[in-house]
This record gives C-alpha cells, structure tokens and sequence, in this order.
C-alpha cells in the first residue's frame, strides 16, 4: 500500500477512534483506574480480595450459563426465522419484520413485569414453577434477542447468490444437506456477528435478570451495578469490569477466529430479487417461526396490549388519553407525548452519529492489507468497537462525571453537555451499525474494486459504484437497528437524563415505580407506545431504498 | 513517515471534535432558556439542582421560584438515591451542580463523612422541620419524611377471615405462611428499609433469627419495588397472590377507587420506617447563593405543599395541610423504627451480606 493510501484510511479510522476514545475508552478506563489507585499509588490487591469469595466465581459461572443459553436459542431459533423472513417471500411480511424487532427496545422493566406477570405463584402460567428459575431469564434473552439474530443473518442471506445452492439441488442434493454444505458456510460470518452480538447482550442484561432471577442470579453487570451504586466499593467493581473486558476479549476473539476461517468474497447480488414464494417445502422453518413468532414474540406482546386496555371500569383507551397528562398525580414533569418527542429528537441525533461512525468502521475494517501489521491493525480496530457492548452502562455513567470534567487537561466541562445523551446512545448503537454493514461489505468481491480503480475511478467513485449499491439494504438495516438501539436505551442514559427532558423508557420507568392503577396503565401504554414507533421505524428502514446510489451519503 | 502523518491526521480530527464539543457545552444556557420562557430569568444565573430520579417539580413551581429570587434552575437526576450519593462523592472536587436534594437517612453519614456538603442553616427552617435534623452540624436541611411499611390488602383477608397481623413477629406466625413479599435490601431502598426495621426491631442479636423465621415461613424476595408491588401484591392493580408486601405508609390512598370511600389496602403502622429526606449546598458549588435560595424555597409553603402528591412524602413544616385523602387512608404512624444514620453507614454493607447470607443461603 502507498504512503498517501495510509493516510487516506488514517484519516477514516481516526475519526471514529477520537469519538470512541473520548466518549467510552476514557471515562471507563478513568474509572476502573479510580478502583486500583489508593492514596495515587497502584493497588491489585483488588483481585485477590474479589475472587477469594467462592460468591465471585458463581457469578462468573452464572454469568457464562445464561449468555451462552441466551445466545444458543437465539441462534438456533433465530436462523429459520432469517430464512423465512427474508429468503422468501410471504404476504404480510414486512409486518412480520417489523414486528420481531420489537421487543428489543421494550423497557426491561416492562418485560420483567410482563413475564412475570405470566410465571409467578397465580398467574396463567404459574403451575410451571418458572418464576426465579434460570428458564424464565433465557427465555427473556431470547424474547429480546432473536431479531437480532433474524436481522443480521438475514440480511446478508437476501443477497446471497441462489445459484450455488440451486446448482447442488440440481446435482441431486435434498435440500437439508444443500443447506448445511453450501448456504450455512457461506452464512457462517454472519451468523458469527450475530452471535458475538447477542451473547454481549446478554452478559450485561440487567433489568430482566435481577426482575425474572430473583436473588439467586447475580451476574457480573448486577454485582458491577450493586457495588458501584449501593456499595461505592469501586474496588471491587472495577476487578469485576476487568473480568468484564476479559469476557468481551475472550467473545470476540473465539466468533473473529470463527469468522476468519469461513469468511470469503462470496457471489452476493445487490438486488434481492431471487427470492421465491414461502412454500410447502419450507414446512419445517415455517413452523419453526411460527411457533416462535406466536409463543415467543406475539403472545407476550399481546398481553402487554390488553393490559393496557384494562382499566378499574372495564376495557377502555383511558390509558392511552392519560399520555396527555403528566400522571396519576403529577408524577411526571412533562407530558408522555412529549416525552416521545424528546425521545425521537435524540433518537435522531444518536442514530445520525452512529451510522456515520460505524459506517467509517466498516469501510476501514472491510479492507484486507497485504501485510500482516496492516492485517492485525485491523482486526484490533474491529474488535475495539465491540467494546461498549460488554461493559457495564454504570460503568461508562459514572465515568462520564469523573473523567470528562476537563477532558485531556482542556478547559471545558462536557459532563452536562446536553450532546452526552445522544452520544452515549451512538456509542451503545455503532457496534450493531458496524456488525450490520460488516458481512456484506465484506464479501463484495475485492476485484470488483480492482476493477473500477483500474479503470480510473477514484476511490470515493469506487466507494460510490461498488459497495454502495451492496451495501444500500444493509445501511437500511443499520439506520432501523440504531433507532431502535438509542429509542430503548435505559442504562447510560438513566445517568446522563436531564429529568426535564427526559425519554420514553425513563418515563416508564418513573410511572410503574408508582403506586396506583392509573400510574401502572399509562407505563404500559406508553411501553406499547414506544412498540409501535420502533415497528413503523423498521418498516421505514426497511424500505428505504435511495431512488440513486449518488448523493445519498 | 506515512504512520506519523496518519497520527497527525488522527490529532488534528480529535481536535476537531473536541471544538464541536466545546461548542456545544457553550450553546447550552441558550438552549434550555426555552423550559422557564423567560428573559429574565437568568438575570442572576442559573442553580444546578442535583437530585434523584423520583424527584418531581411542576413548572408552575419553577416559574414561582425564578420570579421569587431571579435564578433559573437547572435539574440533573443521576440515578436513584445510591448512585446520587456515590456520584457526589465521585465528584466532590468539581461538583456537577450547587443544590442536591434526595439524600435520606440511610445514605447521609456518607455524603458527610465524605465531604460533600456545605454547612447552611436556613432561615425558613421552622421547628417542626428542625426535629428532623440530621445533627448539629447543618450539613443537611430536613425537606420531608415517609415511612417505609407493611401494605396490607384488607380485602383478601376479610375474603378468608384471617385476622390482619399487625407487628413484625407476627409477620413469621404460621397463619401468616406464603402471604409476604419484601425487597432485596441490596438493590432496593425500601427493602433496605425494612431490613433496617427488623435490626431495630430485633436488635444486633435477633434479627438474623428473625429472618430466618421469615424464610421457614415462605417470605417472597423480589429485586425492587415495583416488581413486589405490581406483580405479587394481590392489592395493586397487578392482582397478585399474596396480600402483604413492603412498600410505604402513603401507597394506599392511590389504590382508593375514584370516589371511593374506604380504601382496599392500608399500612401496618407497627411495622415502620422512618426515611427522612434531606436537601444541603454542595461543597465548592459556583453558585452557593442560588443553593441557599433554592433550599430556603423547598421550605416554603407552596414547595411543602406540592410534596404528598407529586413525590409521596410528608412536608416536614407543620405549616400546610396535607391532602384529606391522606388524612383519611395514610395515617403517620406514632413511633416508627428509627436508627442513628452513623450507625446504618457503618453498618450497612455488613447488614446487607449478612442477610444475603441468612435468606439466601
């Protein structure tokens, strides 16, 4: 590579690496640093301390089971669904997309107390004993979970070329073994991403572990959360965020090895117009999805519905009227109506961050150097950005106050700048946005590239007339999931709110922490609310398709 | 060559954002001029109120505030009133505001003993409110109290014809199996509360025996309040199983019906304790004078008033009257378990893993 091309992705990859840097590696670094200083000299002694408690290493362990059940269901169910919803084609299907993606920004609390609702001693399902078990945790997981999953494979899935699989069927192959010898390989990066994904989720998962777990599940994030907030123990804390990293690190490392071994240029077709009717064929991902999307997905959310419906004088849209209101007796400062539109306001701010951040990252990470510096330089870059999804939000909360008060010794104080709430929400959101755009960028055939700059194409014209018309529905898909991300972000944000402008979750939260009917039926419509915004938003992402590959960046 | 060009460019691009950033910090009074729509509002600056996430001020009340002393305020809400101590102390040598309110009892010895606050004796503290005082050393000024108790659903029992417990003891009676729900201590303030209750009730001695009586008879643990109050308690809207369950003296009137007369729920006064909450200057604040103004202001009437309904708390000034659904269905029990705030800071972290250890095993 020429000097002046070094340059060129210097410049790309520094932009994301400035914002990153100030706005995750600093304040968490400034924290945990914070827990192994005493009295400005560094002390370890930290780590003996937290892992002589036999409690430590069953929250590890703990830790570990749920992710990996979390992430293995996930998975497992979630494959049929991205061949269903996105490798066919079936009326209805856009609602069916939108729908899945759904309960990955309702508020924890609210799906804590739906489940619950359902599980506990006297509800429909409380002859299953599943209140407090490790079940209901993972099947909480997954609930949040699977569109991820769907998402990410399926979206890479759409534009995989047909005509290898259809050449082994040709040759004789049923469709089972044209599927596990020719599509899952070729799917493998995608499926990797995903999962890398998802088991970073639900390692940090808060809410619905210390709502569905009761006491016996701590994980490392509700013990980084305990100790940090009740116990101002950052000793502790700070060892438990390390191990946190250490977890991240060790995700990462396994899905990029995964990845490495399977990821190639592959035939991908910048239309999706290869896709055939749902048929009797698919009988078996059908079902699979089926029962997924009703038991899963629809049936929790339906009882979420109706509950909103319910008021003390039989079925009505009260509920739904009091958003005009600020609450059973004023509980909130503003309206919830206006709630949703400061919500919308940062969600728009967030997600414009996030995808031009992310976008970077992935143009930068996409490319294979020759030389093996450039090479490892680049899987590090990729991994860093993974970050933010497996530290704790109470880490990152509290070291935006300690560490970007006069940040780098400049004399300025961003740590109640308005800017931090839409900012922490990019940094929650690039890592989906670069997962998102990663595996198709990817595997666009290199010389194809080759080509255009041979002949004569800048490469901001190559960028323009090769990736861009790939990479269009994944960017849709990027746009929709880092909406949704910043729309349902609780953790950072709850730190960094002003209470005058605060967003839907924080107003959900703040109305079923109240006694009162009235109180409890509002947070459950806003929650449903707050659902059928992030519905119409996927199915907008989901069409979006500029009319020109030009000009649309 | 090319690498430290490139480390140039990623300087000159860090510099950039941080120009943006400061930029933006700097629009900042312009752009929250627009919640109090007033030009002069800042003719004498703006106060920073720092509080917890159940604090509640209505507009007309902050209009009040900024027409009666000049200054416009400004909230931060870091969390609830853990994470609000935690990140003052945090930030003790460049606090993130001047005026913190929400520190009670159980928190204060730290947010003192760390050096938080700023002493400040205000005027408008009347003698009512003064009983509440934390010390002598006016580091922190009383704004309201509540009372953390057993929440009883009258119906269910009266349905069954089970006798009400009515003391702490007779929460771990036989008669009383499977009927209660509580907060884990170590994640909720008012488990913590009744944690605390129970040591006061039972001594150093007792209440770990206590607890495990509890346990024998079936006491449901859950993570926090709401999910022990809308989805076990069999008297919230949530139609739970079990018809007792920790939560505070001034829940039940919310479950009246409208136009209702008797109430379905009730605390068990016997059960109580006492949280007091406190406001105080925080130390180095930039505008210690607006903290005063602010705190002398939470004193009077119009605030104290505004307090049952907006946040579920007592006034502390015997000066404005309560609301008459309050007087009718959330009496203020006689004499609720209380503890010296020094002894609850010390102890605490202990208390907690102990009980972590007696009920959970």
């Amino acid at each position: 590579m020429t000097a002046r091309r070094w340059v060129g992705w210097g410049l790309v990859a520094a932009v994301p690496l400035a914002f990153l840097g100030l706005f995750f590696v600093l304040p968490t670094g400034t924290l945990i640093a914070r827990g192994f200083s005493t009295g400005g000299s560094l002390d370890l002694s930290g780590f003996g301390e937290v892992f002589s408690r036999p409690r430590t290493w069953r929250i590890v362990g703990l830790t570990f089971l749920q992710a990996t059940l979390g992430t293995v269901f996930a998975v497992v169910l979630g494959i049929p669904g991205a061949y269903v919803l996105y490798r066919r084609r079936f009326r209805g299907q856009w609602l069916a997309r939108a729908l899945v993606t759904v309960p990955f920004v309702l508020p924890t609390v609210v799906v804590g107390v739906a489940f619950r609702s359902l599980l506990a001693e006297g509800g429909p399902l409380g002859a299953l004993h599943l209140d407090g078990t490790l079940a209901a945790i993972v099947a909480a997981l997954v609930f949040f979970n699977y569109s991820v999953v769907v998402r990410t494979v399926g979206g890479f899935w759409a534009h995989l070329d047909p005509r290898a699989e259809q050449a082994a069927r040709v040759l004789g192959a049923p469709p089972w073994r044209a599927f596990l010898s020719v599509t899952l390989p070729a799917l493998v990066p995608a499926i990797t991403a995903a999962a890398s994904i998802v088991f970073l989720f639900c390692a940090t998962a808060f809410g619905v572990v210390l709502i569905l777990g009761g006491i016996r599940f701590g994980t490392i994030e509700t013990e980084i959360w305990i100790q940090t907030t009740q116990f101002l123990n950052l000793r502790a804390a700070s060892v438990l965020s390390v191990v946190q990293l250490v977890v991240v690190g060790a995700v990462l490392g396994v899905s990029g090895a995964a990845r490495r071994r399977r990821e190639r240029a592959l035939h991908l077709t910048a239309v999706d117009a290869a896709r055939e009717r749902l048929g009797r064929a698919d009988w078996a991902p059908a079902v699979a999805t089926g029962l997924v999307g009703v038991v899963l997905i629809a049936l929790p959310m339906l009882s979420l519905v109706l509950r909103s419906l319910r008021t003390s004088r039989g079925w009505s849209l009260q509920n739904y009227a009091n958003l005009a209101t600020t609450g059973g007796r004023g509980v909130l400062t503003g309206t919830v109506w206006a709630a949703l539109g400061n919500s919308v306001r940062t969600a728009v701010l967030a997600t414009a961050i996030a995808v031009v951040v992310g976008a970077l990252v992935g143009l930068v990470v996409s490319r294979r150097p020759r030389s093996r510096s450039g090479r490892r330089a680049i899987e590090t870059l990729d991994a860093v950005f993974m970050l933010p999804l497996g530290v704790s939000a109470v880490t990152v909360g509290f070291g935006f106050l300690i560490a970007l008060h006069r940040p780098l010794g400049l004399d300025i104080d961003l740590r109640t700048w308005w800017g931090l709430v839409p900012v922490a929400q990019a940094v929650v959101a690039v890592p989906l946005v670069v997962r998102s755009l990663l595996p198709v960028l990817r595997a666009i055939e290199p010389r194809l590239r080759q080509a255009a700059a041979m002949l004569g194409a800048s490469p901001w014209r190559v960028f323009l007339a090769v990736d861009l018309p790939m990479v269009r529905r994944a960017l849709g898909l990027a746009i929709g999931f880092a909406f949704a991300v910043s729309l349902g972000e609780f953790g950072a944000t709850s730190f960094l709110v002003r209470p005058d402008r605060p967003t839907l979750p924080i107003v959900i939260y703040r109305l079923i922490g109240r006694p009162g009917a009235e109180n409890l039926g509002m947070a459950l419509a806003a929650s449903v609310v707050l659902a059928a915004l992030t519905a119409a938003v996927m199915m907008l992402a989901e069409r979006w398709r500029p009319a020109s590959a030009m000009g649309e960046l | 060559m090319a690498r430290r060009l490139a480390s140039l460019a990623a300087v000159a691009a860090l510099a950039l954002t941080l120009s943006a950033c400061t930029s933006g910090g700097q629009a900042k009074p312009s752009s929250t001029g627009g919640t109090s729509g007033s030009t002069s509002a800042s003719a004498r600056g703006t106060v920073v109120l720092v509080t917890h996430d159940s604090f509640v001020i209505s507009d007309a009340l902050i209009a009040e505030f900024t027409s009666k002393t000049g200054y416009t305020l400004e909230q931060r809400a870091p969390g609830d009133v853990g994470a609000l101590v935690n990140q003052l102390v945090l930030t003790k040598d460049a606090p993130i505001g001047d005026v913190t309110f929400g520190i009670d009892n159980t928190f204060a010895s730290r947010a003192v003993s760390n050096g938080v606050l700023a002493a400040y004796r205000s005027p408008a503290e009347g003698t009512s409110a003064a009983q509440f005082d934390l010390d002598s050393s006016n580091n922190l000024t009383p704004i309201d109290y509540g009372d953390v108790c057993v929440n009883v659903d009258h119906g269910w029992f009266s349905a069954k014809g089970i006798a009400e417990p009515a003391t702490l003891a007779d929460l771990a009676k036989p008669a009383y199996r499977d009927l209660l729900a509580v907060e884990n201590p170590a994640t909720s303030s008012p488990g913590l509360a009744f944690l605390l209750a129970t040591v006061s009730a039972f001594g150093a001695d007792g209440w770990q025996g206590y607890w495990s009586q509890l346990k024998t008879n079936g006491v449901k643990i859950d993570a926090g309040w709401t999910d022990a109050y809308t989805v076990d308690f069999s008297g919230s809207s949530g139609k739970g199983s079990r018809p007792l369950v920790v939560s505070y003296a001034s829940s039940p009137p919310d479950e009246v019906p409208a136009g209702g007369t008797t109430a379905p729920t009730g605390a068990l006064l016997d059960t109580c304790f006492r949280q007091v909450e406190y406001a105080g200057v925080l130390a180095g604040a930039k505008n210690p004078a607006g903290a005063k103004a602010f705190i002398d202001f939470m004193l009077g009437d119009s605030f104290q008033a505004a307090m049952p309904s907006a946040m579920y708390v007592y006034p502390v000034s015997s000066s404005v009257k309560v609301p008459d659904t309050w007087a009718t269905f959330a009496p203020i029990p006689s004499s609720p378990f209380s503890m010296d705030p020094a002894q609850i800071d010390k102890n605490r972290d202990g208390w907690i893993q102990k009980w972590t250890d007696t009920v959970i095993g």
